[in-house]
């Protein structure tokens, strides 16, 4: 009888404290939306901002944190997984792994102002490189290495052991047996990390004022060069990203429209984070079906 | 070397101890393996078959607590000295393990994954691998057309097969079976027996089972454990009706174990 109340009561109390979450998150997220909702149209998303007049846009933040996201993953995936990889299949257990893996959980707990002004020191100043995207990206990779060293770890240690024995039974090699046999089936977990670590790359401003900047060139969309001072693509230009436009409209901003701006901003950076979301999620499912199923 | 000049031993344990860290798991085995017969080790829960088994295809090396003493040699080399690849010697001697464990991966490539990696690359002749090993594990027809789904679709006793078909691909002389048919189902456990007795022919087959009535029904011939200790090894009729131990005699009239 006691077991079956004490059970009734935390049924309730578990429901309530997610129906609580849920609704406070559904209650941030049609805020947001609704609030932005009318600014979202082609000309605010393409067109540069404005300083003083009303009717800016964002298109340049928008590709700046879409540009900066392909950066930061481009270095900090390779990074995170060979060292996930290292902690999970060859790390011996002695101190020297122990010192390593607390250094992790401390860089993970660090706040990413703290980041940004260690970029600013070592990415921006000792380089002498300036605020550039490739600072932000190199700051944004300190911040979420911890996340993808530890996610990959936790991935490839959830393999079954018994996948391994098995490919080693065959005399495959301990690489091979890696690549081919636990990567593929530590997929779905390595990209919700990776997913994880998207978001907080698009959603972040602090590590980023001092390193990736304040202020975008004006950009000249018909160039390609990986080095003109307008041009895109140069990862050596200071950019300015959505998150960071937000926060700077909100407390700087002096054209009349700056709430407005602000809050489409913050809409189209809501409804990025969910679009890369459930696209990712996607073609996870499509890449583990893909390799789980006959390979040619 | 000609099959007239093979020995007929393939499989040499002398003074074989199996130690994970402190605590010694085997005791000084001595025990010769004959080519192309099913030999059963049978014993006790926690006797030592596994490990054994377990360091004959050097299975043991990923436990890393595990150290191994004595030689066990196959066809004469010491599969414990420090030139031999142990690649190599996986590929001479499969295993089979307790579960069933397919890749991942679909069934086609389950078994085609290791001889590609060893440098089987034609597709043609892939092709034919994956139906020979699926014939000999009498899977081919249940699973013809549905080459391309994934392995984990089968029963666990296919699956089973499976994983012999895919030790079978690799063309190995020696097949190690730790417990292959005791998460299987009577019919799936008669399947795995018909199977063993049929690559006798072919492989020398060394099957740990915790089914005495299997053990007298597909092996030439059974060694029984006690606490590491190897208690009797011996023809499998004659260890079952006139065992010369008495441990061995209590254990498989049912004192114990
Ligand atoms: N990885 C390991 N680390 C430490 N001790 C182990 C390990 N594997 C096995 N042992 C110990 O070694 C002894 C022999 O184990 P083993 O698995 O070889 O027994 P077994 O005869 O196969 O038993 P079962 O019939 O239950 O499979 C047991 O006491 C076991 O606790
Ligand atoms: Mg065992």
């Amino acid at each position: 009888m006691r077991a079956k109340i004490m059970d009734r009561a935390a049924t309730v109390i578990l429901t309530l404290i997610a129906v609580l979450i849920i609704g406070t998150l559904v209650g941030l997220l049609g805020f947001i939306l609704t609030q932005g909702w009318h600014k979202l149209n082609l000309d605010f998303l393409t067109s540069p901002p404005d300083i003083v007049k009303a009717g800016g846009g964002i298109g340049p933040q928008l590709f700046n944190s879409l540009y900066l996201l392909v950066l930061t993953m481009v270095i900090a995936l390779p990074l995170g997984l060979g060292a996930g990889i290292y902690m999970a299949e060859y790390a011996p257990d002695n101190k020297f792994t122990q010192f390593i893996r607390m250094s992790i959980e401390v860089l993970s707990s660090l706040p990413s102002i703290v980041v940004g002004l260690f970029g600013l020191l070592v990415f921006v100043n000792m380089t002498g490189w300036g605020y550039t995207l490739f600072s932000g990206a190199l700051a944004l990779t300190v911040f979420n290495l911890p996340l993808l060293v530890r996610v990959t770890e936790d991935a490839i240690r959830n393999v079954p052991r018994s996948q391994k024995e098995a490919s080693l039974a065959l005399g495959i090699t301990k690489w091979r047996t890696i690549v081919s046999v636990i990567l593929p089936a530590a997929l779905p977990g390595i990209l919700t990390g990776t997913i994880l670590a998207s978001g907080r790359v698009f959603g972040e401003a602090a590590a980023l004022l001092f390193t990736a900047g304040m202020s975008s060139p004006d950009l000249d969309f018909s160039q390609f060069s990986l080095s003109g001072p307008t041009s895109p693509l140069n990862p050596f230009r200071p950019a300015e990203t959505l998150a960071v436009h937000i926060w700077k409209v909100n407390s700087e901003g002096l054209a009349p429209d700056a709430r407005d701006v602000a809050d489409g901003a913050a809409a189209v950076l809501i409804i990025a984070v969910l679009l890369f979301n459930l696209s990712a999620r996607w073609f996870g499912a499509w890449i583990y079906k893909k390799m789980t199923s006959g390979a040619n | 070397m000609s099959v007239m000049t093979l020995e007929k031993t393939i499989i040499r344990a002398r003074d074989v101890s199996v130690y994970y860290g402190e605590k010694r798991a085997v005791s000084n085995i001595h025990m010769d393996i004959e080519r192309n017969s099913v030999t059963a080790f049978i014993g006790p829960s926690g006797c030592g078959k596994s490990t054994l088994l377990r360091s004959m295809n050097r299975m043991n090396d990923l436990v890393p607590s595990c150290r191994v003493t004595g030689s066990i040699e196959v066809d004469g080399t010491d599969i414990n000295s420090a030139d031999v690849n142990i690649e190599g010697l996986r590929q001479v001697i499969g295993m089979v393990f307790q579960r069933a464990n397919p890749f991942f991966k679909s069934i086609y490539e389950n078994i085609a994954f290791a001889p590609r990696f060893h440098g089987l690359t034609d597709k043609r002749k892939l092709d034919e691998v994956v139906e020979e090993s699926l014939r000999k594990a009498a899977l081919w027809d249940e699973v013809k057309d549905r080459l391309r789904e994934s392995a984990l679709s089968l029963s666990g006793g296919q699956q089973q097969r499976l994983c012999i078909a895919r030790a079978i691909a690799m063309q190995p002389t020696i097949l190690l079976l730790d417990e292959p048919a005791s998460a299987l189902d009577p019919i799936s456990t008669m399947k795995i027996e018909e199977l063993v007795m049929s690559l006798k022919e072919e492989y020398t087959i060394v099957i740990v089972t915790h089914n005495l009535h299997q053990a007298a029904r597909i092996s030439d011939k059974t060694a029984f454990f006690l606490m590491g200790e190897l208690i009797e090894y011996n023809d499998t009729s004659k260890l079952f009706t006139t065992p010369e131990n008495e441990k061995t005699e209590a254990y498989i009239s049912g004192r114990f174990g």
